[in-house]
C-alpha cells in the first residue's frame, strides 16, 4: 500500500530575470515502510520534492496525497498540523531548537500535539535510547555533536509515529564515518518501528543504504529501482 | 515549557533583554513617580487653597461674590449662625470673617492687601493661620489694635515686630477709614503671594473701624470630610433665604485649582502615553531585532507544524515575560521612591518663584494612588503587548521555504 502519491508534479521557480523549472513532471508513489533516496546532482530538484511532499511547498500543477490527505484540498493550518500528525522533517542543519535540551526538542512536537507530560517525557527517552543518546537527554543542541544532532532530529521526526520521515541530505554536513551510522540508525527504526523514510543524497555511499533509490536530473526521474536484498 | 521556552530566548542575548529591561523599568518608574508627584502636587493646591482661608463652603450676602464690596455684608448673622449650627455635621468647625480690600502703609510703604477681621479662636480651627505665626504671637480675643501680617509683607515693608501699620479701607458709609495697628505677630504661609496679600485683625477691631457693627463678611465652614460638601451645601442653600444669602463650595471659591483638577487626569494619562511611546518604539525594535535573528528558527518551527498563531504566542510570551519582569522592578523603585519622599518631600524652593502662580506649594509630598498606579501598568502591559504584536506576525509570517534557505 503506497503511503505517498505524487503525480505528475511540476515545479517552476521564479528567479528574477530567468524562470527555473526545478520540477517537470514527476510522479512518484512510495510505499509504507519503504527506505528510499532521492539521489540526484545538485540543483535536481530534491529538495523542491522534499519540500512538496512535506506540504512545505506547493506545486504549479500535478496532485499530493499523503496518508489519504490530498494537500490541493488543504489550506495552510491544515497542512501545518498534517505536518505536525504525519510527517517528520530532518534537515542538513540547525534542526534542533538551540535553547532546549536534546530531551526537550523532542518532546517539544510532542508538547505541540498535546501528548501528556509523562507520556511526553517516557516516549522522549525511550527514542533518544534507541538513536543511540542515552545520557545525552539534557544536552543543548551547542553540546552535541553534527551526527549526535542529527540523531536527536531523527528521533524528534520519528517520535509520534508519523506516515513519513523527509529527510533532506541528513549527512551532508557529516563526516562520512559519522553520516554511515546515522544512516544505519535509520535503517535500524525503518526495519525496527516500520517508519517510512525517504533522504536526497548525491553522496554514492549514502544511496548505497537505500532499498528503493530514485534518480533525478533536471526535475525529472531519470531512474527508479529497487535493490535486491 | 512554553514559558519556560520563553524564558530561554529573552536570555539568548542578554544585553538587548537588559536594555529592553531597563527601558521599561525607567517607564514604569516615571509613570509612578510622576503620577505620584503630581497627586501630590494638586493635593496641596486644593489643600493649601482650602487652608487659605477658603474653606470648604462659604456663606456670603447675595451679590458679595461677584463684588466683594462691604455693602454686601451680612447684618444680621445671627440667622446665619443658628442655620450652622442646625445644619453642620458635628465634627464639622466654622468660624466668622469680615474681609475687605484696604491699603496697608507704614512711613516707607503702602500697597494693598486684604484686610481679614477674624474671630482668633474660630478661625484657628478653621484655616492655616493658627499655626502660621513664628514671630510675636498669634491674636488674642482683645488684640484690639493688634495685627498680624506675613514674612514677605514685613520685608516689603521693611517693618518689623512691633512696628506701627497703618490700614485704610472704605466704611459702610462710604467714607475713608483708617486705623493704626501694631505688627504683634508674623506668619509664614505655604505661599509667599499669600504672605503679602493678607494681614489678620480681631473682628471686632474690623468692625469698629469699617463701621459694620455686627456685619460679616462671610462664612467660612470646614468639614471633617470632603466629600460631604456638596450635600452640607445643598442643605445649606435650602435652609437660607435664597433672595440674601449665597452658599458657595471650595471648588466655586477655587476655580483655577478646580480647572487644574479637571485637567489633571488627562494630563497624567498623556503623560503615560508619552512615557509610553518612547518605550514602546524600544520594544518594537528589540523585538523586530530579536525576530529577525531568528528567521530560520521560526520557519523551522513552521515546518515541525507550528501554526502562526502559535508562533505569534510564542513572541508574545517573551514580550510578556520582559514586561512583567521590568513593571516589577518599576514598581518597586517607583514605591521605594516615592516612599523615601514622601517624609522630606521633595523641595522645590528653587523653582518656587515660576511655580508659585499656580498656588503650588514650595515642598511637593508625592501621593500614590491605587488607580494610577494600576492605570500606569495596564498601560504599559497592555500596550506593551499590543506592540509586540507587530513583530510576532512578522515571525508568523516567514514561509519555512524561504526561512530554511536563509541561512
Ligand atoms: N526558493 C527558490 N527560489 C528560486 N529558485 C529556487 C528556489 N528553490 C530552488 N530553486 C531552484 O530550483 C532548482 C532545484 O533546486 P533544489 O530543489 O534545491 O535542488 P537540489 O535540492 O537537488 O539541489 C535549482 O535550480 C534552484 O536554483
Ligand atoms: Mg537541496
Amino acid at each position: 500500500m503506497s503511503i505517498v502519491e505524487c503525480v505528475d508534479i511540476k515545479k517552476t521557480y521564479d528567479q528574477g530575470k530567468v524562470e527555473v523549472e526545478a520540477l517537470r513532471g514527476v510522479s512518484l508513489s512510495i510505499d509504507t515502510g519503504g527506505f528510499m533516496a532521492l539521489a540526484g546532482p545538485s540543483g535536481s530538484g530534491k529538495t523542491t520534492m522534499l519540500n512538496i511532499m512535506g506540504g512545505l511547498d506547493s506545486p504549479d500543477s500535478g496532485s499530493v496525497v499523503v496518508d489519504e490527505h490530498h494537500y490541493d484540498q488543504m489550506n495552510q493550518s491544515e497542512l501545518a498540523s498534517l505536518r505536525l500528525h504525519k510527517v517528520g522533517f530532518v534537515f542538513q542543519a540547525y534542526n534542533l531548537i538551540p535553547v532546549l535540551s536534546a530531551l526537550e526538542n523532542v518532546e517539544f512536537v510532542m508538547l505541540l500535539q498535546g501528548v501528556p507530560q509523562a507520556e511526553r517525557r517516557e516516549r522522549a527517552e525511550t527514542i533518544l535510547n534507541d538513536v543511540g543518546l542515552k545520557g545525552m537527554y539534557d544536552r543543548r543542541p551547542a553540546e552535541l555533536s553534527g551526527g549526535q544532532q542529527q540523531r536527536v532530529a531523527v528521533a524528534r521526526a520519528i517520535v509520534s509515529n508519523p506516515a513519513i520521515v523527509l529527510a533532506d541530505e541528513p549527512t551532508a554536513n557529516l563526516d562520512s564515518k559519522t553520516g554511515q551510522g546515522l544512516l544505519e540508525m535509520m535503517r535500524e527504526m525503518n526495519e525496527k518501528r516500520s517508519v517510512t523514510f525517504v533522504f536526497s543524497t548525491h553522496d554514492q555511499m549514502v544511496m548505497d543504504y537505500a532499498r528503493r533509490l530514485v534518480q533525478l536530473r533536471d526535475g525529472l526521474i531519470v531512474d527508479d529501482r529497487v535493490k535486491e536484498t | 515549557m512554553h514559558l519556560q521556552l520563553g524564558w530561554r530566548n529573552i536570555w539568548r542575548n542578554p544585553r538587548r533583554t537588559t536594555v529592553i529591561m531597563i527601558a521599561v523599568v525607567i517607564g514604569v518608574w516615571s509613570m509612578i513617580f510622576m503620577g505620584a508627584f503630581h497627586r501630590g502636587m494638586i493635593n496641596q493646591m486644593v489643600q493649601n487653597g482650602i487652608a487659605t482661608l477658603t474653606g470648604h463652603i462659604q456663606v456670603h450676602f447675595k451679590g458679595y461674590r461677584d463684588d466683594p464690596a462691604i455693602e454686601k455684608s451680612m447684618a444680621e448673622p445671627k440667622v446665619v449662625q443658628a442655620v450652622l449650627e442646625k445644619h453642620v455635621p458635628p465634627g464639622a468647625r466654622w468660624t466668622a470673617r469680615v474681609r475687605v480690600s484696604a491699603v496697608a502703609s507704614n512711613a516707607r510703604h503702602s500697597g494693598g492687601v486684604t484686610l481679614v477681621g477674624i474671630d482668633p479662636a474660630r478661625e484657628a480651627q478653621v484655616s492655616f493661620i493658627g499655626e502660621a505665626v513664628t514671630q510675636g504671637h498669634y491674636l488674642g480675643p482683645d488684640d484690639e489694635y493688634g495685627i498680624v501680617v506675613g514674612e514677605a509683607l514685613v520685608e516689603k515693608f521693611e517693618t518689623k515686630l512691633g512696628r506701627k501699620l497703618v490700614l485704610m479701607s472704605q466704611d459702610t458709609d462710604r467714607e475713608l477709614a483708617s486705623r493704626a495697628f501694631r505688627i504683634v505677630g508674623i506668619f509664614r504661609a505655604e505661599m509667599e503671594a499669600t504672605e503679602k496679600q493678607f494681614v489678620f485683625v480681631t473682628l471686632t477691631a474690623a468692625q469698629r473701624m469699617l463701621k459694620l457693627e455686627k456685619g460679616i463678611s462671610e462664612f467660612c465652614i470646614v468639614l471633617p470630610d470632603r466629600h460631604e460638601v456638596d450635600e452640607v451645601a445643598d442643605n445649606l442653600r435650602a435652609a437660607l433665604p435664597p433672595s440674601k444669602y449665597e452658599v458657595h463650595n471650595w471648588r466655586d471659591l477655587l476655580p483655577l485649582v478646580d480647572a487644574y483638577l479637571s485637567l489633571f487626569d488627562t494630563f497624567i494619562y498623556i503623560w503615560f502615553l508619552v512615557v509610553f511611546i518612547a518605550m514602546g518604539f524600544g520594544i518594537v525594535n528589540t523585538t523586530l531585532m530579536a525576530v529577525f535573528e531568528r528567521i530560520r528558527e521560526f520557519g523551522l518551527l513552521k515546518a515541525l507544524g507550528m501554526k502562526p498563531w502559535w508562533i505569534i504566542r510564542g513572541v508574545l510570551t517573551e514580550s510578556f515575560l520582559l514586561l512583567v519582569m521590568g513593571m516589577a522592578a518599576g514598581n518597586i523603585l517607583g514605591l521605594v521612591t516615592i516612599f523615601a519622599l514622601s517624609g522630606s518631600g521633595i523641595d522645590l524652593s528653587a523653582f518656587a518663584a515660576g511655580a508659585e502662580w499656580a498656588g503650588i506649594s514650595r515642598v511637593i509630598y508625592p501621593v500614590i494612588h491605587a488607580k494610577d498606579v494600576t492605570i500606569a501598568n495596564l498601560v504599559v502591559f497592555i500596550l506593551g503587548l499590543l506592540v509586540s504584536i507587530y513583530p510576532a506576525a512578522k515571525a508568523a509570517r516567514f514561509t519555512p521555504v524561504e526561512a530554511l534557505a536563509h541561512t
